[in-house]
């Protein structure tokens, strides 16, 4: 029954994966960015579940209970507490909407093709989605280098390791346990002092436009 | 033996405690002294030990100390030890609310360097590199002003996103090894030869593994953050980021590249690594030759020296030996440096080169040490990076990269030329005052020239006598060098 239902499950979670990160780059509300981000986390967690259960393995289980924690709801509540305090919570991205969205497109149509001739001896159905996760990095980099908002540089960077955490989901059922939770502290942590340079230099400066670090130069 | 594994885990993770709750005051400010300490002298041990020809692991293989780790956890130490007891007299200027903060971070620092030195698992030596950048941090926006944060954001920012490419390739490295039946990240069994490893897969992964710890090593066209992370951490903290930090980013793409050399030849790896090396020299003789600030020149000329180590170790196993010898002597001169440094900008109160002139005359206790390791650095023998460039151009030349090296050397000339001219400009010649104009000012009486080291002598003297005699210790150090450089050239 369950083998039945498990491909749709699998393009379901990817699916939702990709509409989150592909509706960060459209979306230029910060808060709006930090939900999506949030549903996103809960999400790579379903597909971690899926993962889990069609393995029949008890750990990787307790690696989607860790994504839901972590991506799902610490993250974003460390973002959402950051962005609160902003003055601005809107963007002026370097791209507007419309090109941003294409630019998506691109992005995923690129990543099909390096991901066809990657993973060209693997028919399985997780590998088929591996491609999304190699979307998602590449959006995540589309994020870092459009966005001028300290917070907004911070989603880029965790939609790019999203992707990668969905990356090594699908086509090898994820790193061992004790690296996933390594892995899942140190974001956790380069977020959190993100967060805190990111509340200096709104004391410093009375907003968190990175645009204006650009004093150190040669 | 065994237990010389985790020491250099434990007691800076003790220390560190200890710095932050306070229970350090009988130490001081020694702390991160003792940590650099205990990793220097497990270090020692494991050397030991691999001379012997033992292998020594813990939990399971987790841990592990062939040669090659051995070897980088002694460098580790000992530049370590040189930054953080050389540093002892400038860490006071700290503000004293954050010196407990300052000395655990420092501590952990270490820690994380040493768990990514002694690891037998790609994916948790990945951990450890993405940790210390988490601890640096901090330290690099420790003086808390404006060009201070600016230099930690862009480094944060750039060097995780840097460390998560490399951890797509990791992943990608370990969906390749699904093929041996138990997918794995030791690097002992990826770097068997005869596993039946996906050979797209481990380019894939290889070429971003390689790319994301090329930013941490501070390799162009991803350096931009080098610079100003070196120049605005304090003089201790770019000690140790330059001397080692690199180093063990550099030690990373060493054991990434004997995977993808066993499965796809060295070909590949061989290319990029040497257009990175050769744009690094470039970038490096372009800035320096227009340097303004000497913590900056410092910080350029690290990318020169890493670019160089890139150069050979694009060139593979001959070239190796040459390499390893490079980190040490590199570490070492660079600590050396940056610890001067630090107190030159204290007592001067500058990090303009157009303001610090003739300290030779003014403050030999600064100019004399400035000046050796100067030497040392633009590679005068018997300094020990003077052979390993000789042995990387060598080694070069005879496995057909002539134009490659030949590229490198002429850019080492004009880095050469540099240097030498800010270091003159800094510390030779008259006092100003003295030669403008005698009759303008009356007032110029010649002042006593200050000969005060302003700080401790001693691991400055031992660091810069290393560097100089260690090429010429054949045994264990050539010893040693060799079997660390057979372990990455695999079954040879």
């Amino acid at each position: 029954m369950f083998a039945s239902v498990f491909p749709q499950l699998i393009g379901l979670c990817t699916g939702a994966l990709l509409l989150t990160s592909a509706l960060m780059v459209w979306r230029h509300s910060l808060l709006a960015s930090i939900r999506l981000l949030s549903v996103q986390g809960f999400a790579l967690a379903a597909l971690v579940a899926v993962i889990g259960v069609e393995e029949r393995e008890a750990e990787v289980i307790i690696v989607s209970v860790l994504v839901v924690l972590v991506k799902g709801m610490a993250l974003p509540w460390v973002l959402a507490h950051e962005t609160r305090a902003t003055t601005r919570t809107d963007e002026a991205p370097r791209l507007n909407p419309t090109a941003g969205l294409l630019t998506v497109a691109l992005l995923t149509i690129l990543s099909y093709v390096v991901a066809s001739r990657l993973l060209s001896g693997d028919t399985s159905i997780s590998a088929h989605a591996a491609p999304i996760g190699l979307a998602m990095v590449l959006i995540g980099f589309l994020l870092l280098v459009t966005r001028r908002q300290a917070g907004s540089q911070l989603i880029g960077f965790l939609v790019l390791d999203n992707g990668i955490a969905t990356v090594a989901f699908l086509t090898s059922g994820g790193v061992p346990l004790f690296l996933e939770l390594g892995i899942s502290l140190d974001v956790l942590l380069v977020v959190v002092i993100l967060y805190v340079f990111a509340g200096r230099m709104r004391n410093k400066f009375g907003n968190t436009d990175i645009d204006q670090l650009r004093k150190l130069h040669d | 033996m065994d237990l010389a594994l985790w020491t250099p885990l434990a007691v800076p993770v003790v220390l560190a405690v200890l710095s932050l709750t306070g229970g350090a005051r009988p130490l001081g400010r020694l702390g991160p002294v003792a940590s650099s300490a205990a990793v220097l002298l497990s270090g020692l041990l494991l050397v030991v030990a691999v001379l012997d020809g033992k292998v020594p692991s813990l939990g399971g293989g987790v841990l592990r100390a062939d040669a090659l780790s051995a070897y980088m956890l002694t460098v580790v130490g000992a530049v370590g030890l040189v930054s953080t007891w050389g540093g002892l007299g400038h860490a006071t200027a700290a503000p004293g609310r954050f010196v407990g903060s300052y000395d655990a971070l420092i501590s952990v620092f270490l820690a994380a360097m040493s768990l990514a030195v002694l690891a037998d698992n790609i994916g948790l030596m990945w951990a450890a590199v993405e940790a210390t950048t988490i601890t640096t941090a901090f330290l690099v926006g420790h003086h808390r002003t404006r060009s201070s944060l600016e230099a930690a954001w862009k480094y944060v920012i750039l060097g995780s996103v840097g460390v998560a490419i490399a951890l797509l390739g990791i992943v990608l490295i370990y969906a390749a090894s699904r093929g041996t039946g138990e997918p794995t990240l030791s690097w002992l069994v990826l770097s068997h030869t005869d596993l039946p490893l996906d050979p797209a897969l481990i380019r894939a992964g290889g070429a971003l593994a390689v790319l994301g710890f090329a930013t941490k090593a501070g390799l162009a066209p991803m350096h931009s953050w080098l610079p100003d992370a070196h120049s605005q951490a304090p003089a201790p903290v770019s000690g140790l980021m330059s001397g080692v930090l690199l180093a063990v980013a550099l030690y990373a793409i060493l054991r990434i590249q004997t995977i993808t050399d066993a499965v796809i030849g060295p070909d590949f790896l061989r290319v990029m690594l040497s257009v990175g090396g050769l744009l690094s020299l470039f970038v490096a003789a372009a800035l320096l030759i227009r340097q303004r600030d000497f913590k900056r020149m410092l910080a350029y000329s690290s990318i020169e020296h890493m670019g160089m180590m890139a150069v050979g170790a694009a060139i593979g196993p001959a070239a190796l030996p040459a390499v390893l010898l490079y980190v040490l002597g590199h570490g070492l001169t660079k600590a050396t440096l940056f610890v001067v440094s630090g107190r030159i900008l204290e007592v001067e109160g500058t990090p303009r080169i157009d303001d610090v002139r003739a300290l030779l005359v003014r403050r030999p206790g600064l100019a004399v040490p400035w000046l050796i390791a100067m030497a040392a650095l633009v590679g005068f023998p018997p300094f020990s990076i003077f052979f390993s460039e000789v042995g990387i151009i060598v080694a070069g030349f005879g496995t057909g990269m002539g134009v490659v090296v030949g590229v490198a050397l002429v850019l080492l000339l004009v880095i050469f030329a540099a240097l030498t001219r800010l270091t003159v400009a800094m510390t030779i010649g008259a006092p100003a005052g003295v030669d403008a104009d005698p009759g303008a000012t009356p007032g110029s009486v010649r002042v006593a020239p200050d000969r005060s080291a302003h700080g401790p002598r001693l691991p400055l003297i031992l660091a810069l006598g290393t560097t100089a005699v260690v090429a010429f210790i054949a045994e264990p150090v050539g010893t040693l060098l060799a079997r660390a450089a057979a372990v990455l050239g695999g079954a040879q």
